[in-house]
């Protein structure tokens, strides 16, 4: 039997697996353990610097290439908005 | 005092008698406050009575509700005779529209953008910090909450490297991190009257040019009411109003600039060709050269004025593209200024060389020289760099 994490409870792009390249890529300083999947990363410290090694680090674990419309702010500032935007991306053949 | 801000059609407002006494008032002293490295102050009276500081301000506050569009004319035709005075008329709209367009649901800032216009006020800003290496996008000030004061008071210390004309505005508009324990980039403005604020001058602003906006570092402290800190985070304000409207605006400044080199430039050859009737003097071949420099940076200029217009509070303001794009307008402005001055010299040669004459282009030179250093290409060109690992370029 499974655990039940919020993970599993989402559908989509696993969360933990971004949550993963987040801890890698964004450069943040504070306690991870307090980075939950709403949390706003830009406000937890992430830099324009370290949003663009998280993208690319996004692009080559998922496979796929952020249209420039979805590089923006909103897209990722958080482990949700990342999924939903990796979700829509999957959905369209590419 | 006459007709209110609110009764002037929009196109009449650069158009209007008073704004053409003004360009008048900012040519007639450029010179001297140039030489003196004095702040402009007859030329911004001017502009104080014709109601100018108050153009970008909505038509519900009381302003002209004027749009990026015709402050960047007023900006460019200013700039042409004082590109101190063009600047400080930019500077302010820049804060104006910071303002305008991030209000969000606050009344103190509604009813402060009355009081911009009613009390004819000039903001200034500083952004600017000794010790974050000209990053825009951080900060080491921080706003406190002031525990034991009576009401919901805050206070801040900043070390400013630069205020444009710091001890000539009437109020500031500072970017600070939101508290103590914030991270250095997650920043708010806040809004205060210098006489809430102590500011001292931390140096001299004796420059290559540039020399009116008078910008030398302060140290500014200051406690508030917590009203006057701007709702919406800067990181927002930044990308979708503070830089595009600054590096829109800063390019029709040094448009200005190298328009009037140009012109100066071309008196020199028409000069030159009436005392040799029937031979077209060889600098005029420079002229024409000089005229396509010119062609290309208006069409740079405009180009980036109207796909930011078009774009009013979409969401593409806040992309990565978008992002070096408004940053490819200010390295590539920055440097058609230098460029177009230098050739303008070339042509007029020593009359332009000279410090005075209808000839003289070395002002403008000087001025245009400032355009690559405020917030350095360099910086610029590292954003882009590394925002182009992401970003692929379309047509």
């Amino acid at each position: 039997m499974l655990p039940s994490t919020e993970s599993q409870a989402t559908e989509g792009p696993n969360r933990d697996r971004i949550r993963q390249i987040i801890r890698e890529n964004a450069g943040l300083r504070l306690d991870f353990d307090k980075v939950v999947y709403s949390t706003d990363l830009y406000r937890a410290g992430m830099t324009s610097y370290a949003s663009v090694a998280l993208m690319i680090a996004l692009e080559n674990e998922f496979e796929l290439e952020f249209p420039d419309a979805m590089l923006s702010r909103s897209v990722f500032e958080s482990i949700d908005s990342i999924a939903s935007a990796i979700e829509s991306l999957q959905r369209v053949p590419q | 005092m006459s007709t209110p801000l609110s009764a002037i059609e929009v196109a009449e407002l650069t158009a209007s008698g008073a704004f053409q006494q003004a360009l008048g008032v900012a040519a007639e002293h450029a010179d001297d406050v140039d030489r003196r490295g004095r702040f402009p102050s007859e030329a911004i009276d001017a502009l104080r009575s014709a109601g100018a500081l108050g153009w970008g301000v909505p038509r519900e506050y009381g302003g002209a509700d004027a749009q990026l569009d015709d402050l960047a004319d007023a900006t460019f035709e200013l700039s042409r005779k004082c590109a101190a005075t063009g600047m400080v008329f930019a500077m302010h709209q820049i804060q104006i529209a910071s303002i305008v367009r991030h209000l969000a649901d606050s009344t103190w800032f509604r009813n402060y953008l009355r009081r911009v216009v009613r009390e004819r006020r000039l903001i200034a800003s500083a952004t600017s910090e000794v010790g974050v290496g000209g990053d825009l996008r951080r900060s080491i000030a921080a706003i406190e909450r002031t525990p034991d004061s009576p009401g919901d008071l805050v206070r801040f210390e900043k070390k400013a490297s630069t205020i444009s004309y710091g001890a000539h505005a009437d109020d500031l508009l500072t970017t600070v991190r939101c508290s103590p324990t914030a991270d250095p980039s997650d920043q708010v403005l806040i809004l205060t009257d210098f006489a809430q604020m102590e500011a001292e001058p931390t140096g001299e602003w004796d420059t290559l040019g540039m020399r009116g906006t008078c910008s030398p570092g302060f140290v500014v402290r200051a406690t508030c009411p917590a009203d006057q800190v701007l709702p919406v985070p800067f990181a927002v304000i930044a990308a979708e109003t503070m830089v595009p409207f600054s590096h829109i605006l800063w390019a029709h400044v040094w448009l200005g600039i190298s328009t009037e080199a140009f012109g100066r430039a071309q008196n020199f050859v028409r000069v030159q060709a009436r005392q040799n009737p029937g031979i077209t003097p060889p600098s005029a071949l420079r002229l024409s050269e000089l005229s396509v420099r010119m062609a290309e940076f208006r069409a740079l200029v405009q180009g980036s004025m109207q796909e930011y217009m078009s774009l009013a509070q979409s969401p593409t303001l806040s992309t990565v593209g978008y992002a070096v794009r408004i940053n490819n307008l200010k390295i590539a402005a920055s440097e058609a200024t230098v460029e177009t001055c230098q050739s303008a010299l070339r042509i007029c040669g020593f009359a332009g060389y000279g410090n005075a004459g209808p000839y003289s282009v070395g002002r403008h030179l000087r001025d245009a020289y400032s355009a690559t250093l405020m917030i350095a290409n360099d910086r610029l060109h590292a954003t882009n760099a590394a925002l182009l690992l992401v970003y692929r370029e379309g047509k």
